[in-house]
C-alpha cells in the first residue's frame, strides 16, 4: 500500500493556520513572554520566572477583584437565568404579538456596550438621571457615585436590564421547539402546570440553558466596557471587577509582567468555571 | 367505561364558517360502542385528527355534542374526561425512568403509593416493559416509549377510550407488525374501547373490528373490513381501501341493466337505477376475470405481485385493472373481460344505489 503524498494540501490550510496564529496563537504567546520577564524601557527584557505569578495570586489586591467579579458574577446568573426562563414562559408562543415580543427583547441586546454604561450613568445620576432623581424622590438616599451599595445595584440592574434578554431569547427558543403533543399529552395526564414545566419544559431547555450560563458567565466574568462607564470601578474600589483592575495594572501602571501573569490566571479561571458548569449541567447528558 | 355518542357534530377551525367547504368537519353523527376496537381511515387532511381531537377534548367542536355514557362531555377539558392518547411521535418524559412515566398519571390523580406500584407493574409486564423499569425513559427505542405511551393510558383504571394517532408512524417497519398484534392482544385483554386513527389500510383492517372511513371531513363508510371490502358505499372506499382499488367506470342503466361501452354487465343493483346519468360501475379486480365473451379490451400491462398477477387492460382511456391467480393464463392482445355479478355494483354521484 502506498500512501499518496500531496504537499499541495498544505497550500489549502495555510490561510486557516496564519489567520489563528495572529488572532490567537501569537497574541497568547505574547502574554505568555511578558508574564515571564522583567520589562525596563528602551524594551529591554530580563527572565523573572514565576515571580509575577506568585506575586498576583499572594496579592489581596487580586483577591479582592476576584471576589468581587464572583460576587457579581453569581448575583447576575442568579437574576437572569431565572427571569428569563420566567418572560420566556409568558412570552405568546402562536400569532401577531410574537414577532414584536421578540424585537422589543432584542433591543437592549443591540446597544453598544459603552452606550449602555453611558446611559446608564445618566439615567441613575441623582440629580438629573430619572433613576436617580425618582429614587431620591421617593425617599431613598440613592447615591451611586458615592454608596458602594447603591454602585453594586446600579452595575447589577443595567446587566440584568442588558443581558436578560439573551436568556429569554435562548429559553424562548427550547421552548417553542417542544411539540404540542407533550402538552397534549401531560393534560391528559393530568399534570399540574409545575409539573409540566418541571418534567416538560424544563427538560426540553436543558441545552440551551446550559449554552446560556456558559454564555453569561463567560461574558459577566469579563466585563468591562459597562462597569467602566458607569462608575469606573469606584467608588474607591467597590466596584472594581477583575477586567477593570487588570486595565489598571497593565495600562495605568504599565506592569506588563504582573498584568501578563495576572492575565493567564484570569484565563485560567474562567476555562476551569465554564468547564465546571459544562460537566455539571450535562452529566446526565451521556446515558 | 362508556359508550361515545357523537351527535349533530360539526368543527370549523374558522371563526366564522358560513359555506361546507369551511368546515374540517362535516355533519357527523355516530356511536362507537362500549370495548371496541374502531379505526379511522381516511387520507391526510380528511379530518380524522380534527374528530379525534374534539374526542379528546383538546379541541371543543363548533357545533354538536359529544356524549360519554349518558354524560355530555362537549365542554369537559381532557383530563376530566377520562381517556387515553397515544401520539404520532412518542411522547414520553424524558427526565423520569420508565417506572415514574408509568406511574406519573396516577400520581397526578393523587393514588396512593402502594396501588401505583401495583398498577405499574401489572402494566409493565402486560406491555414487555419490566425489564427497564428502572432505565431513563429517554434512553429507548421508539417502538418502546410508544409502549410507554400506551402504558401511561392503560395503568389508569378509569379510562373510557385510548385513542391511537397515527401511532406506528416512526417505527420500524419490522417492529410494526410486532406492536399492531401487541395492540390486538391488549385490546383482548382489556377491553378497552381504543380508536386507531391511519391513513394506512393495512394497519386500519387488521386492528379494528370496525373501520370508520373519512374522506373531506365526511364520513363515507362504517363498516367491519369485510363490509368496506365487499360493498363499498362509496367509489372512495372502493378505490383507497384495497390494493390495487376498486375499477370504477363510466356506464349507462336502460331498462334496468347496466351497459358498459355499449356492452351489457350484469351487476346486482342496476335494477334499482332509474335515473340514466351520472352513473359508475365499481368492481374490484378480485372479482373480474377473462372470458369467452364480455367486455372488449387490450392487455396493457402485467405486473407480478407473488401469488397473483396484476394485469391492466385497456379500452381508449379506461382503465381495468384485474387479478389472475399463480399459473392463470394471459391472453395477449385483445381479450374479454367479464365480471362477477354479485360484486358488481351502481354508483350514482359517488354513492351506492339502492
Amino acid at each position: 500500500m502506498n500512501k499518496t503524498e500531496n504537499q499541495k494540501a498544505w497550500l489549502f490550510v495555510l490561510p486557516v493556520v496564519l489567520l489563528v496564529a495572529f488572532n490567537a496563537v501569537i497574541p497568547l504567546m505574547t502574554v505568555v513572554n511578558y508574564s515571564v520577564q522583567e520589562t525596563f524601557g528602551d524594551n529591554t527584557f530580563f527572565w523573572a520566572g514565576v515571580i509575577w505569578f506568585q506575586d498576583v495570586l499572594n496579592s489581596d489586591r487580586f483577591h479582592a477583584s476576584l471576589g468581587r467579579q464572583m460576587i457579581f458574577t453569581f448575583s447576575i446568573l442568579a437574576i437572569e437565568i431565572p427571569l428569563g426562563v420566567l418572560i420566556a414562559l409568558t412570552l405568546p408562543r402562536k400569532g401577531p404579538w410574537v414577532p414584536v415580543c421578540l424585537v422589543l427583547m432584542a433591543l437592549p441586546l443591540l446597544i453598544p456596550y459603552n452606550v449602555v454604561g453611558a446611559m446608564w450613568n445618566i439615567f441613575a445620576l441623582p440629580d438629573i438621571g430619572l433613576l436617580g432623581y425618582g429614587l431620591n424622590a421617593l425617599g431613598f438616599d440613592y447615591n451611586f457615585t458615592r454608596q458602594p451599595g447603591d454602585a453594586w445595584f446600579t452595575l447589577i440592574l443595567m446587566d440584568v436590564w442588558h443581558w436578560t434578554s439573551l436568556v429569554v431569547l435562548l429559553a424562548y427558543a427550547g421552548l417553542v421547539s417542544i411539540p404540542d403533543a407533550y402538552y397534549q399529552a401531560a393534560k391528559i395526564d393530568g399534570a399540574k402546570s409545575f409539573a409540566i414545566f418541571r418534567y416538560i419544559q424544563l427538560p426540553k431547555m436543558k441545552r440551551v440553558l446550559t449554552i446560556a450560563v456558559l454564555l453569561r458567565f463567560m461574558d459577566s466574568f469579563m466585563i468591562y466596557t459597562e462597569p467602566f462607564v458607569l462608575t469606573g470601578g469606584g467608588p474607591g474600589n467597590s466596584t472594581t471587577l477583575l477586567s477593570v483592575d487588570l486595565v489598571k495594572i497593565a495600562l495605568g501602571q504599565f506592569d506588563l509582567g504582573p498584568a501578563a501573569a495576572m492575565s493567564l490566571i484570569y484565563f485560567l479561571i474562567i476555562l476551569l468555571l465554564s468547564w465546571v458548569f459544562y460537566t455539571l449541567m450535562m452529566r446526565n447528558e451521556a446515558n | 367505561m362508556a359508550k361515545i355518542t357523537l351527535k349533530g357534530l360539526r368543527h370549523s377551525y374558522k371563526p366564522d364558517p358560513q359555506e361546507d367547504a369551511d368546515y374540517a368537519l362535516q355533519q357527523l353523527d355516530v356511536d362507537w360502542e362500549d370495548g371496541g376496537a374502531y379505526a379511522l381511515l381516511g387520507p391526510s387532511g380528511c379530518g380524522k385528527t380534527t374528530l379525534l381531537n374534539i374526542i379528546s377534548g383538546l379541541l371543543t367542536p363548533s357545533h354538536g355534542q359529544v356524549i360519554f355514557g349518558d354524560k355530555d362531555v362537549t365542554q369537559l377539558p381532557p383530563d376530566q374526561r377520562h381517556i387515553a392518547q397515544v401520539f404520532q411521535f412518542p411522547v414520553v418524559y424524558d427526565t423520569m425512568t420508565v417506572y415514574d412515566n408509568l406511574a406519573f398519571p396516577l400520581r397526578n390523580r393523587g393514588v396512593p403509593e402502594a396501588e401505583v406500584d401495583k398498577r405499574v407493574r401489572e402494566i409493565a409486564e402486560m406491555i414487555d416493559l419490566t425489564a427497564t423499569l428502572d432505565n431513563r425513559a429517554s434512553g429507548l427505542t421508539a417502538d418502546g416509549k410508544q409502549k410507554i405511551s400506551l402504558g401511561r393510558g392503560l395503568v389508569r383504571t378509569d379510562v373510557n377510550v385510548i385513542m391511537f394517532d397515527e401511532p406506528l408512524t416512526v417505527i420500524d417497519p419490522h417492529l410494526k407488525w410486532q406492536l399492531r398484534s401487541k395492540l390486538k392482544e391488549l385490546h383482548q385483554r382489556v377491553r378497552t374501547t381504543m380508536i386507531y386513527v391511519t391513513h394506512d389500510q393495512t394497519e386500519a383492517l387488521t386492528f379494528a373490528d370496525k373501520v370508520v372511513v373519512m374522506k373531506d371531513g365526511q364520513v363515507v363508510q362504517i363498516g367491519t373490513p369485510v363490509e368496506l371490502f365487499e360493498r363499498p358505499q362509496h367509489t372512495f372506499v372502493g378505490h383507497f381501501i384495497g390494493s390495487p382499488g376498486m375499477n370504477v367506470m363510466p356506464c349507462e342503466v336502460r331498462g334496468g341493466k347496466a351497459f358498459y361501452q355499449d356492452t351489457e354487465i350484469s351487476s346486482w343493483n342496476a335494477a334499482s337505477c332509474t335515473d340514466a346519468s351520472d352513473l359508475e360501475l365499481g368492481v374490484r379486480p378480485e372479482f373480474v376475470e377473462f372470458g369467452p365473451t364480455g367486455v372488449p379490451v387490450e392487455v396493457a400491462k402485467v405486473s407480478d405481485a407473488g401469488r397473483f398477477r396484476i394485469v391492466d387492460t385497456r379500452k381508449g382511456d379506461q382503465s381495468i385493472k384485474l387479478l389472475v391467480p399463480e399459473g392463470g393464463e394471459i391472453p395477449e392482445g385483445n381479450a374479454f373481460l367479464q365480471f362477477a355479478q354479485d360484486h358488481t355494483q351502481v354508483y350514482r354521484d359517488g354513492w351506492l344505489m339502492s
